[in-house]
Formats: C-alpha cells, sequence, structure tokens
C-alpha cells in the first residue's frame, strides 16, 4: 500500500544539502580562520542544522498527511504566534533592520517567518480542499477564508518587515488558489492587488528606508555604493569572474576575501559561480528544476486535492524563492534577504525546507502505485 | 481533478522551467558572455600594485656636474587613515608632532589635507596626493626626531619615520637654477587621469615643473612593482607578482653650472644696482645661448627660491611666497613666462623693415627732437636732437624719431587709416620674420608667446573689447575715470580695429602692445649673430642611461631664417657693434677687452604699481660676442630696472667676464668657463660625485 519516497526528489535534494555544505565551508574557512577562530565553525552547524531538518523531515512523513488536516488550526496557531513573540521587544531580536529573530539560550535563533511558511500552505490546503457544498471548485466564500488565513500571519511579517518572505508567501498563495480550480477572477484580482500593493507600500513609506534603498540600487547600483549597490556590484563581479569552470573549491579570491558581504547565507550562490564555474552552477539550478518538477509530479498524483494544494504551496514557495535568490545575485530580481533553500547557511530556513520535503514525500508515500 | 486545476498545474510546470531557463541564460551570459569582463573586475578589487619608486635619473650640466641628484632622507609621515580614527581627529598628534618638528600645527594641519578639504581660495600647501598613501610632512628630518618619534610609536599613533629618495639640487658652484630645474611632487589625481598611455603609481613622484616635467618620462625610471592579493580589509592575502626597478636616464643639459651661478648672480647684481638707483627692480631674467647651435649655456630669473624646498617640506608661508604679488612671484620664470615692450632692441626688426621697403641704410637720416603724428608729438628718448645722422649711428645712439618717421611714412604708403588691398605692411612682415609672436619652442614647459600687434591682432582686439570702450563711463572701475583713460576710451571706439598712425610708431620702437619674452629676443640676436638662422633654444642635449649608452640626442631645430638679406645683417652687425663702441652701451663696456655687439633698450611701461607709483622702465640688454666670431648671445632683461644700459649692459658685462675669463682689462684664458672658446660637444661622464672645475 505506501509506495515509499521518491527517491529521485530525495536524491536530488540530498546532492543540494552537500553542496551547499561545501560552499557554507568554503565562504567561511578563510574568514574565521583568519580570525583565528575554528575555520569550521560555520560548517559544523550547518551540518548539525541539516541532520536537525533531515530528522524533521522524517517526523513530518510519519503521520499520514490527511491526519495532519485535523492538527492544521494548531499548526496555523503556532505559526501565528511565533509571528507575534518575534515583534515584542525583549523577545525578538533585529537583523539587518529587519525584526525577524527570536533568540534562544545557546546562541540559536529562530526565524519564525520561515516556519510560518508552513503554517500558511496547510491552512490554505484545508480550506481551499474542504467541501461543505457540491461543486467541485472553491466558492468566493473558500477563497476569502483561504486569505484570511495567509493575510494574518502576512501581516506579521509584514510588520518585522520581512518584504522577501512576504513576496514569497504571497507568490505561493496566488499558486495555490490557481491551482485549487477557484473563479479565474481571483487569480486576476490578487495578482492586481499585489501590484498596487507593492506600489503603494513604497509610496506610503511602508517599505522601510533600508529596503528602498534595496530596491533602487536594483535599478541603479550606484544609488548606495557602499551598501546594497556594492553588494550587488560585488556578486555579479564574483559570479561573473568564475567563468566556465570556475576557481577550484576553496580557491575563489573574492570569496577567500570577503568581497560579498553575507556570503553564507543570502550571497552563497556567489560561492558557487566563482568557485564552480558556470558547469558546477548549473548542475545547481538542474537540481532545483529536478526537485520542482518531480514536486509537481507529485501534485499531480495526488489522490486529493489537499495533498495536491500542500504540493503545490511547497513547490510555488521553493521556486520562487530559489528564483528570487538567485536571481537576485545574478541582478535579475531586487535585493530582498531571502536565503537559497537546502544551500544557505541558516537552521529556521534550512528546517522549513526539509520539512517542505517531508510534506512532499508525506503525500508521494500515500499515493496508490 | 478538473480541467481548470489540470490547466494550472501546466502552466506552473511550464513557469518554472521558465524562470529555470530564465536564470541559467543569465548565469551564461554573466559567466561565459561577460566572463572576461568580470574577472577583469575582480582583479582589479582584489589585486594592489605596490610600486617602489625607481631611483631618478640626474640631471648634470654640460660637463657631467650635477644639477639634481637623489639623497637618502628622513621622511615623517602621517597616515590619515590612522590620524583621522582618533577621537580628536588627530589634533593632539598633529600638535605634538608639529612641536617635535619645529613647525606650527597650522602647517602640519594643511600639509596633510587633501586639496579639496580646504576652501578654494586657500589651499596653500594642501596634500596633492590621495588619503590612502602616508603623507609627508618633511623628507628631511634629523634623526634624532625620527628616532623620538618611532621609539615613542603610542605617543605618535599614525605617525611613522622611514628613509626615502630625496631629490636634491646640491647648488654646486654657488648655482640655483630653480626656473630651469623645476621640482618633483606627489602624484594628483588629475596627472593620473591625463596620463595618456603612462602608468603611474600613486607612490610616485613625477616632474612638476621645468626640466623635472620636461623630461619626466626619461627621469622617473619604472618603478619596481609588487602585486599582491587583498582582502575587504586591505590585508594581504598573498602575493602574485614582483618586477624589480629601472633606475631613471640622465639628463645632459648644455648648461654649465659655473657660467649658470656668475648670469644669476650678475642678474642679482644688476636688479641690486637698480634698487640703489632707485628703481623698483622687481624681477628679472638674464640668458646666455650658443649662437651656432641656439644651446643654452645658461638660464636665470630673479626673484628665485631654494629648489630643495618642495622636498624639505614647505611650509604654508612658503607655498603662499612662491606665488605672492609682494614677493614679486618668485615661482614665474621670467625668462620664458614673462612677457616685456622690447623697446629699443626691437630696432633689429625695424631696421630689417626699413633695408626691405627699399631705405638706403648708408644715407643720413634726421634725428629731430619730436616727430608729429596726427595731433600727437612723439618724442625722441630724452627729447634731443642730435641733427642730421647716419643710420649706422641711429642705431648706436638710439635715435627714435627716425623710425617714427619711416614708420609713419610707410604707414601712411599702405593707405593710413583706410588701408590698401596690397599691403606692404615692411615692419609687421619683418616682425613675422623674427617670430615674434611664436613661441621659442624651449624644451621647457608653460613659456608665454610675444604679442605681434598687426592688424589682424589689432581686428581681434578691438571685437573682443569694443563693448567696454564704447561703453567705457558706465564699465569701467572709479578710479580708471580720468580724462585721459576716458579719450583713450572713446578714440579706441571710434577706430581701435585700425592701426593708427601712431601704432605704427610706436610699434617701430618696440612700445605699444608689443611684448616679447626675454627669451624670445635672445633668440632673435642669436639669428643676428650667426648669419639669419633661429635656432629652438634647447637646455637639454642627451639622455643617456646610467650604463652611459645613449638613449637620445636632443638637437635643436632650425625654425626658419631671418627675412633679411645678407648686405642688411651686415649692416646690422657693424652698428650693434657700434651701440658698444660709441654708442649708448659704450660707457657699460669701456676697457672690455673682448669686442661685444649688443642693443640697450629702455621700455616704458603704462600702469600703476600696487601702492600706486608709476611703474619704472624695463632695463633690456640683447648681446652677442665675440663681435667678428659671434659664440655667445647674452640677454638680460630687469623690470622696473631703469636705463637698459646702465642696469642690463652693466650686468651683461659682468656674465661676459665669468665667460672669457675677464678680470679688469685683461683676459686670462684659463680663467675662461670654456677655455676652447665654444662649449664642451662631448658628452660628459655621468656621476652625482663629479666636482665642479674651477677655472
Amino acid at each position: 500500500m505506501m509506495k515509499g519516497f521518491d527517491p529521485i526528489l530525495s536524491g536530488a535534494v540530498v546532492a543540494l544539502l552537500i553542496i551547499g555544505a561545501l560552499l557554507v565551508y568554503a565562504a567561511t574557512r578563510s574568514w574565521y580562520g583568519a580570525l583565528g577562530l575554528d575555520p569550521q565553525y560555520y560548517l559544523k552547524r550547518h551540518i548539525l542544522n541539516i541532520l536537525i531538518g533531515i530528522v524533521l523531515a522524517f517526523g513530518t512523513t510519519v503521520i499520514d498527511y490527511r491526519l495532519l488536516r485535523a492538527y492544521t488550526p494548531v499548526v496555523w496557531g503556532v505559526g501565528v504566534l511565533g509571528l507575534l513573540a518575534v515583534l515584542i521587544p525583549g523577545i525578538g531580536s533585529t537583523i539587518n533592520g529587519a525584526r525577524a529573530w527570536i533568540s534562544l539560550p545557546g546562541g540559536f535563533q529562530v526565524q519564525p517567518a520561515e516556519l510560518a511558511k508552513i503554517s500558511i500552505i496547510i491552512g490554505i490546503s484545508m480550506v481551499l480542499s474542504e467541501r461543505l457544498h457540491d461543486r467541485d471548485e472553491p466558492t468566493h466564500k473558500d477563497v476569502a477564508q483561504a486569505l484570511a488565513i495567509a493575510a494574518i500571519p502576512i501581516v506579521l511579517i509584514l510588520l518585522q518587515p520581512d518584504m522577501g518572505t512576504v513576496m514569497i508567501i504571497s507568490a505561493s498563495v496566488v499558486t495555490m488558489i490557481a491551482v485549487s480550480g477557484a473563479p479565474s477572477r481571483w487569480v486576476v484580482g490578487l495578482l492586481l492587488v499585489a501590484l498596487l500593493g507593492g506600489f503603494a507600500a513604497i509610496k506610503v513609506g511602508v517599505v522601510s528606508e533600508y529596503q528602498l534603498k534595496r530596491l533602487q540600487s536594483f535599478v541603479d547600483p550606484t544609488v548606495d555604493p557602499q551598501s546594497s549597490g556594492y553588494q550587488l556590484r560585488q556578486s555579479r563581479i564574483t559570479i561573473g569572474s568564475g567563468g566556465v569552470i570556475g576557481t577550484g573549491l576553496f580557491d575563489g579570491p573574492q570569496t577567500n576575501g570577503r568581497f560579498v558581504p553575507e556570503q553564507q547565507t543570502d550571497f552563497i550562490f556567489t560561492v558557487a559561480g566563482e568557485e564552480l564555474g558556470f558547469l558546477g552552477s548549473s548542475v545547481i539550478l538542474i537540481l532545483f528544476l529536478v526537485i520542482l518538477l518531480r514536486g509537481l509530479r507529485i501534485a499531480r498524483r495526488s489522490q486529493d486535492l489537499f495533498g495536491r494544494l500542500v504540493c503545490i504551496g511547497v513547490i510555488a514557495w521553493f521556486a520562487f524563492q530559489t528564483f528570487e535568490n538567485i536571481g537576485m545575485t545574478m541582478g535579475l530580481m531586487p535585493m530582498t534577504g531571502v536565503p537559497l533553500p537546502f544551500i544557505s547557511y541558516g537552521g529556521s530556513s534550512m528546517f522549513a525546507n526539509l520539512i517542505g520535503i517531508g510534506l512532499l514525500q508525506n503525500v508521494h508515500a500515500r499515493q496508490r502505485g | 481533478m478538473n480541467q481548470r486545476s489540470r490547466l494550472s498545474l501546466l502552466v506552473m510546470q511550464t513557469l518554472i522551467i521558465s524562470l529555470m531557463l530564465a536564470l541559467l541564460g543569465r548565469l551564461f551570459y554573466l559567466q561565459i558572455g561577460a566572463g572576461p569582463k568580470y574577472r577583469d573586475a575582480a582583479l582589479s578589487i582584489q589585486s594592489r600594485d605596490i610600486a617602489n619608486p625607481a631611483t631618478r635619473g640626474l640631471i648634470v650640466d654640460s660637463s657631467g656636474v650635477p644639477l639634481a641628484l637623489n639623497r637618502v632622507g628622513l621622511a615623517v609621515t602621517v597616515d590619515r587613515s590612522i590620524v583621522d580614527r582618533q577621537v580628536d581627529k588627530g589634533a593632539a598628534v598633529l600638535a605634538r608632532t608639529a612641536k617635535l618638528l619645529g613647525l606650527t600645527y597650522t602647517d602640519v594641519y594643511r600639509q596633510t589635507r587633501l586639496c579639496g578639504e580646504l576652501p578654494q581660495a586657500d589651499q596653500g600647501g594642501c596634500w596633492t596626493g590621495t588619503r590612502y598613501q602616508p603623507i609627508p610632512i618633511t623628507k628631511d628630518a634629523d634623526p634624532s626626531t625620527a628616532f623620538a618619534i618611532v621609539e615613542r610609536a603610542d605617543l605618535f599613533p599614525g605617525i611613522d619615520a622611514m628613509p626615502v629618495a630625496v631629490r636634491n639640487y646640491p647648488g654646486l658652484a654657488g648655482v640655483n637654477a630653480a626656473h630651469v630645474l623645476g621640482y618633483v611632487g606627489p602624484l594628483t589625481e588629475s596627472d593620473l587621469i591625463t596620463a595618456s598611455g603612462n602608468r603611474y603609481y600613486r607612490s610616485e613622484s613625477i616632474g612638476k615643473a621645468g626640466l623635472e616635467f620636461q623630461y619626466d618620462s626619461f627621469l622617473r625610471g619604472k618603478p619596481g612593482v609588487r602585486t599582491v592579493i587583498v582582502d575587504r580589509k586591505e590585508s594581504v592575502m598573498r602575493q602574485s607578482q614582483n618586477t624589480k626597478s629601472v633606475p631613471g636616464d640622465h639628463v645632459v643639459t648644455s648648461l654649465d653650472v659655473r657660467l649658470q651661478a656668475a648670469t644669476e648672480n650678475a642678474l642679482a647684481d644688476a636688479v641690486a644696482r637698480a634698487r640703489v638707483g632707485g628703481y623698483r627692480a622687481d624681477s628679472g631674467a638674464a640668458i646666455v645661448m650658443d649662437v651656432k647651435t641656439g644651446r643654452v649655456l645658461s638660464i636665470a630669473s630673479y626673484p628665485t627660491y631654494d629648489p630643495n624646498i618642495w622636498e624639505k617640506g614647505l611650509t604654508v608661508q612658503q607655498a603662499k611666497d612662491l606665488f605672492s604679488d609682494a614677493k614679486g612671484v618668485p615661482a614665474l620664470s621670467r625668462a620664458l613666462q614673462g612677457q616685456y615692450a622690447p623697446a629699443s632692441t626691437f630696432k633689429i626688426v625695424s631696421l630689417v623693415a626699413a633695408a626691405n621697403a627699399g631705405y638706403n641704410l648708408k644715407a643720413t637720416y634726421s634725428c629731430p627732437a619730436s616727430v608729429t603724428v596726427g595731433n600727437l608729438d612723439f618724442q625722441n628718448f630724452e627729447s634731443k636732437s642730435q641733427g642730421t645722422i647716419t643710420m649706422k649711428n641711429a642705431i648706436a645712439i638710439s635715435c627714435d624719431t627716425i623710425w617714427y618717421q619711416i614708420a609713419y611714412d610707410e604707414w601712411v604708403r599702405d593707405g593710413g587709416l583706410s588701408p590698401k588691398s596690397n599691403l606692404n605692411d615692411y615692419f609687421f612682415a619683418a616682425a613675422r620674420g623674427f617670430q615674434v609672436a611664436q613661441k621659442t619652442r624651449i624644451d621647457l614647459p608653460s613659456e608665454a608667446s610675444g604679442r605681434l600687434p598687426d592688424r589682424q591682432w589689432r581686428t581681434d582686439w578691438y571685437n573682443e573689447n569694443k563693448n567696454y570702450f564704447c561703453n567705457y563711463q558706465t564699465r569701467a572701475k572709479k578710479n580708471q575715470l580720468t580724462p585721459f583713460l576716458i579719450a583713450l576710451a572713446k578714440e579706441n571706439c571710434i577706430d581701435g580695429d585700425k592701426i593708427r598712425g601712431g601704432d605704427a610708431v610706436n610699434f617701430s620702437i618696440g612700445q605699444g602692445d608689443t611684448v616679447i619674452t626675454p627669451l624670445k629676443l635672445a633668440q632673435m640676436y642669436v639669428a643676428i649673430a650667426n648669419g639669419g638662422t633661429i635656432w629652438q633654444p634647447t637646455v637639454a642635449q642627451a639622455i643617456v642611461k646610467t650604463d652611459g649608452i645613449l638613449v637620445k640626442e636632443i638637437k635643436p631645430q632650425v625654425l626658419g631664417k631671418l627675412p633679411a638679406m645678407k648686405s642688411t645683417l651686415v649692416f646690422l652687425r657693424d652698428a650693434l657693434r657700434e651701440v658698444v663702441v660709441s654708442g649708448t652701451a659704450a660707457t657699460s663696456f669701456a676697457g672690455f677687452p673682448i669686442a661685444v655687439s649688443g642693443k640697450t633698450g629702455t621700455a616704458e611701461v603704462f600702469g600703476l604699481n600696487a601702492d600706486g607709483s608709476k611703474k619704472d622702465n624695463t632695463a633690456w640688454f640683447a648681446s652677442y660676442a665675440p663681435s667678428d666670431k659671434p659664440r655667445y648671445a647674452v640677454v638680460m632683461m630687469v623690470s622696473q630696472g631703469g636705463f637698459g644700459s646702465s642696469t642690463s649692459a652693466v650686468g651683461v658685462r659682468k656674465i661676459y667676464e665669468a665667460l672669457f675669463g675677464v678680470v679688469g682689462s685683461t683676459i686670462d684664458p684659463a680663467k675662461a668657463i670654456f677655455p676652447s672658446g665654444r662649449p664642451p660637444t662631448k658628452l660628459p661622464k655621468i656621476s652625482a660625485t663629479t666636482k665642479v672645475n674651477t677655472p
């Protein structure tokens, strides 16, 4: 009866995890070494994160996802509570202009927004797949409910503010609504709202100066040469200088010279660009494509709408976040602080990503062979 | 699954593939399409070239005596990147350093500011380099000072002392030569930008003026470069390249230190004598040229300054003084940058013009006390009538009125105020033939050209100024509204575009709007002396490698021939000899054992000094010797120096005394600077330790 896990999906994820660990090590070893600290500090923590993440992923696959539906309100509630907590001064701490972190004892930090992605996906999937009426498609009322479920955490994330995460969640939500078979008016309408909202946010000043600078420097890198423009320029130069085969792992002078700030997190792809070149970086892109397409396959074969929507939510989230992150490092997308799934250093993100994979495998495992 | 969901999944799949393809395409563009560009950019971010400046070549005189060499000095430097981070922005440390070096805090403060950090109008003493290199306060500290700084590093954070190569002008034989040698200094931003093809490094010094500037590309050599790879915090990660420095080539000049020193002394002496005589004598210049080759044997300008002050570390006051009017703007090289009315020395041009116009040089002409042109009386010099005299005598005693008449007649013949279409313009043509308005093309920077106020110049001048003259009452300053100036402006407004009779008359005696540099006059007299060849004056004669191999010979160019018949030149040389025998320079050269030919000039200067006093005359003497076989041309000019004969001719005599070894009225050939009678033709052996050969 149980189909087991999709081995191609697992294989691609494990490959990315290994590449990611190497890149995090490459980004931090000479930096920490030069400071007289343990060069493997980041590597060790990163591996620990991966191991915890894998345990969480397995945990996610244990219970049949259809039973998971029952816990949806709890999952959603915990997510919202985390987001509320982070806004309370004294609990949440501010990094890079966003109050997005909860510091835990032992130097660990949790980013509730990462985990809230799961809560929102599961919450919306439940609402859109619940059929209290005869119709096959969600009604206007269902869609409105789904939006409400998404809106509360989104508003809380906006308050941090973390525009990157808001963008990715919004994109996933719209995709899920579209796939659920909801009236296409909703889809078109939501896209319009997103556009107008972004425009208004900049106009009214909801977007902080810090974020505006990042967006402006995407358009014109000379606006703020010392900070975000500098980062974007360095990022592009670092990737570009890698050429076809790259400088070789651990041998990138741009990386070893720490010319790209935050390179082990948001700008991890530049390490691949410089040290692994076009060939190595393409492999990473292909691995992502494999994960996304396998995920879509699982969604398509899902026995029920709930499972399918969960898969779609996860896939959309991965797809947009990957595109946003890599696109940003190459100057295709504006600069927002989102990590690259499976690769960037960062516990919360790693946990959320692997839980996401767990969800996909859960749905896959319960398909009928 | 309903139809729309299926469709949505398909759309999503397409979207995901497109997004990934977009990333792949961009990756391809960045890494393969634009890869080389980004590799270069990355390299420029990571690599730092540390230049170890090459030893600068020497500048030596024609017998190998060094005029400029290198010495090891102790530099005291300020590192702005450290000092600026101190709580008081380095005030305490800079004050302590200033006290130790015996300087004022203001001096040290200003020396360590980038020029852009000081107000536009008051940047004297500022640092022309960048913030990222140690800024030297002095390169010549004494060792005890340096030890005090190095040993008490806690008291002097950001201050360092280190040995550096210092450009040194040893001043052998008492020579100064500040203007001709120039000086070296740190690179400025604009040097980096205008350096077409030249690769400069920030730590290098480059020539800023004089020969140091002119031949910088040879003198500088190639710095040794160590390329290092740095990280974002500029700490060195590894070393990648290392090239050795190549020392700069030497410049051999045609100058002679002894003659240069004698020329400077004679000039200073002339200035001093003029001052004793009650003249202001604010500045002057003197030049000695080889008439056969056009080479410059000495060239001096007054006032001057110590050429070593730049490397010692200029104080603010010193920097200001170099350009201050009160100090006579010592930075200005009068010999090639000063423009003065040539007065009677210009009569060589008028004589050539008269001969070309067909005037009989053997005939006699009347030299009245004054000549009336239009409604103005033009006076003879000192308003004396000399009766009817020969043309030769007219040159000898410097009669002006003969020239007034000839110039006026020629002006009338050319149509006067309504010029004919086929103009002869003998005077302007002769001046053009002497290349009066062109630069001499000496191998020194920033030469000024003369001004030849011919018809074209006057038309251009009028078009530029007619609005001013025609609205003089409203535009002029209050103190310029004198009846004379108002009348002059009115006249200029009406026919300022035309050569008037008065202009023609003034031109013939080198007054009016005609100005030339002393060097230009020397070039003109060289041509008279050598039979009509106009030479480009040159100071350098060769560039020689440190191993003695000739890199480049610098040969003066022939720039033209004088527009004079041979007979005219013969007559002119005869007349110029007569000046010294019986004419205006006779007293000055009384009893001089070498036959000298020359011409005095005493130019009236329009305008007032800063204190309101009327400007004194410019004193000129232009000459060559020996008269029968000319070899040297000597010109001296003293601005506001009074009479050409008493001030400058006496000065020139002193230069000839040194040149020929004259003591009183006798010649001691052993004391002559060039015992063979001509400057050395062989290139000397070059060594920093070559001694002056005292005759």
